[in-house]
């Protein structure tokens, strides 16, 4: 019952929700309750300190890992909210958790949709530490925005951005204070008048600053809708005329589109988005993102190379080696199936859980065994073709080996070069015995009497 | 040392799998024997042949160095690297100390000086040679077990001591009683070149070693050494 009445949310595995295409997260608040205090015969569940996170499209609410049972996620699409309240500055709100009420409609079902027969006030009690504040002009700005029109209908940038503006418009006067001509400056809400006129001027001044910025993200949306056509064209291509292209053309395709793909994640978590949780939701998503590259490198990858292929996922909003290394650590508090490993020589890499050094040890030891390693030994670079991971992280496996004691040394005017161990087994005697057990097989019955003699004669040989 | 082999019959292919696993345990070996020692009862039809023994044994040929036999690792490349790996290093440094020991022994060498050559400490067959930080390594390792003394200290020459000094007070004792010395005379000169030491160990010995031994009998009062002119004249009174 309680799930029913919110849309829900799909989870991954390191507790990112799943967002819609070009959704965009943007703000993130803790120990959040989400209420409906109207009416309790609704089916609006009562969700208990989790997660809110505010995205262009949806209002989600997630249930806190830590505390479990705290009800399944859910979701309340901004298209459904009919009404934002503005919070109401008394003696009482000083003392009690901040609260953020709005009404969303239902439909006769109960269900939270769009477009909806009766309508309820679903208040948000944000317990934890959070700018509410900040929450609420963002929250305001997204629905105002209608971002979730623009990618239903797919309609142009510019006409988007006027429905925006117009929407804009009608909103503000659509607020708690209507303009109905008659301006009565008494009393506390004369006073409650001035500062929502202040607030709007500053508001107005912030906007006009942050044009220039605000074209430009637009634009960089528009650039992934433009890399995600191109792919799109170039996959129903190669697809349509495949015989017809010769195998050059298809492998640059075919890297077109790599890139293309690449240039990805549409809602990367980011300082101003996420706030305190920023670490924490880094690490979610990187723990997301990881796993194919994780996969391609064979279950083990350096860090670096993961630095790299994150940022260009993200586009502009680049993050520093040190963000990405707190959100690597943070690893061992979340559930996930990825590890921050670091070597003895201080390299470090990422590697999924099941990932385990005796598979590789294993294949070290078949290759230092072949005639040829034993002889010559092997270099980082041989123990990277046959592995297939990059030469550094293939030192990183021999060094690791040496250290297990399974391999040794040889520094020459040759280079460094790994054998196989044979210290721990070295006897100063020059003469071994060995004993050969010969076990019972099926095909030492087919044998013939007559050709022991050819046996006995091997002996001698010998 | 043992080694066990898993075979399921004994057929042609039973020569190269030995000889595989000859050249997998030891691939650093010149030249080896395997000798195959067949038990009268085997017979391959036999069902109560499930478990036979064969005992092979394996003589490893190696390389020479004049008249002293290295040992079949010699030619193994990171013998003549400092392992870094506690364990492997240990081993490795016991192997080194007894190799140097041993042939210092039969070849008589007394004194090695690190920045000099000295035949052990390069494989020309593998062109390996150990560095001076391994060279001095192995040899303070014998330091530190009283096998060897630094001269030095710069740490540049060693005085190897295959005997240590009470082992060779032991020996000339057992000279002196072997040439009716026991209250007899006899010079430095005559121990180290005479023909009384002609044939033992006492032959060559290094003048230090054989100071210090004597240092350690006149201690207990085993004898007496008289102060000539030279220090070639200088002489001994043993009273055993």
């Amino acid at each position: 019952m309680a799930g029913n009445c919110l849309p829900p949310v799909i989870i991954t595995g390191s507790g990112r929700p799943v967002l819609e295409p070009n959704e965009i997260e943007c703000f993130f608040l803790s120990g959040v309750d989400l209420l409906c205090e109207d009416d309790p015969s609704t089916s609006f569940p009562h969700l208990k300190s989790g997660l809110l996170i505010l995205t262009t499209y949806r209002l989600l609410w997630l249930p806190d890992s830590a505390a479990s049972g705290g009800g399944a996620a859910g979701a309340v699409p901004l298209a459904a909210i009919s009404h934002i309240f503005s919070v109401k500055k008394s003696l009482r709100s000083v003392f009690s958790s901040p609260r953020v009420r709005f009404q969303v409609s239902l439909s006769p079902e109960g269900r939270v949709e769009a477009v909806g027969s009766r309508s309820v006030v679903v208040t948000v009690v944000v317990r934890g530490k959070g700018d509410c504040d900040a929450f609420l002009a963002k929250f305001w700005e997204n629905w105002r925005a209608r971002a979730w029109e623009e990618a239903g209908s797919g309609s142009s940038n510019a006409a988007a951005a006027a429905a925006t503006a117009e929407t804009a418009t009608t909103s503000s006067s659509g607020g708690i204070y209507s303009s109905d001509g008659t301006v009565r400056m008494v009393g506390v809400s004369g006073i409650l008048r001035k500062e929502q006129e202040m607030w709007e001027s500053t508001d107005r001044s912030l906007q006009e600053a942050f044009q220039d910025l605000n074209a430009l993200m637009s634009k960089a949306k528009e650039m992934v809708m433009l890399a995600e056509k191109m792919r799109l064209k170039l996959l129903s291509g190669s697809n349509s005329q495949a015989n017809a292209t010769n195998d050059e053309e298809m492998g640059s395709k075919e890297e077109m589109q790599d890139w293309l793909l690449s240039v990805g994640i549409i809602s990367p978590v980011t300082k101003e988005s996420a706030g305190a949780l920023y670490h924490q939701q880094l690490s979610r998503q990187l723990a997301d993102f990881v796993k194919t590259p994780l996969e391609k490198a064979g279950g083990i990858i350096n860090l670096i190379d993961i630095y790299c292929l994150f940022n260009r996922a993200r586009g502009t909003e680049l993050i520093s080696p040190d963000d990405l290394l707190q959100a690597c650590s943070l690893w061992e508090k979340f559930d996930v199936q990825v590890v921050l490993r670091k070597f003895d020589s201080g390299v470090m890499v990422i590697q999924t859980k099941s990932h385990s050094d005796e598979e590789v040890f294993n294949k070290v030891k078949m290759l230092v065994m072949k005639p040829d390693a034993l002889r010559s030994g092997i270099s980082a670079s041989d123990a990277a073709r046959t592995l297939g991971v990059a030469p550094a992280m293939a030192k990183e496996h021999l060094l690791s080996a040496e250290s297990k004691g399974l391999l040794c040394r040889d520094i020459s005017p040759d280079g460094f070069r790994f054998y196989i161990n044979l210290f721990l087994e070295i006897d100063r005697d020059d003469v071994h015995l060995l004993t050969i057990v010969m076990l019972k097989s099926p095909r030492l019955v087919e044998f013939k009497p007559r050709r022991e003699r050819n046996y006995k004669k091997r002996f001698t040989v010998l | 040392m043992r080694h066990d082999l898993l075979l399921y019959r004994w057929s042609s292919s039973s020569v190269v799998i030995l000889l595989g696993f000859a050249e997998s345990k030891f691939p650093y070996i010149s030249s080896l024997r395997i000798h195959v020692e067949i038990p009268s009862q085997f017979c391959p039809h036999n069902p109560r042949n499930q478990q036979l023994h064969v005992h092979c044994t394996i003589f490893c040929y190696v390389s020479k160095l004049g008249d002293f036999k290295l040992p079949h690792f010699f030619n193994y490349p990171p013998y003549f690297t400092l392992q870094p790996v506690r364990d492997t290093r240990e081993k490795q440094i016991q192997l080194w100390k007894e190799l140097i020991l041993d042939y210092c022994k039969t070849q008589k060498t007394f004194v090695i000086a690190l920045e000099e050559e000295f035949p052990l400490f390069a494989n020309h067959v593998i062109e390996r040679s150990l560095t001076h930080e391994a060279r001095e390594a192995f040899l303070s390792a014998l330091v530190s077990e009283g096998r060897a003394e630094w001269m030095d200290k710069g740490h540049r020459k060693c005085l190897i001591l295959w005997h240590r000094i009470q082992d060779w007070a032991d020996i000339l004792i057992q000279f002196a009683k072997d040439n009716g010395l026991e209250d007899g005379v006899v010079t430095i000169e005559e121990i180290r070149s005479g023909t009384e030491s002609q044939g033992t160990e006492l032959h060559g010995i290094d003048r230090t070693i054989l100071n210090r031994a004597l240092k350690l009998l006149e201690q207990k009062g085993k004898l007496v050494v008289f102060k000539g002119t030279s220090a070639d004249d200088e002489g001994i009174k043993f009273s055993i």
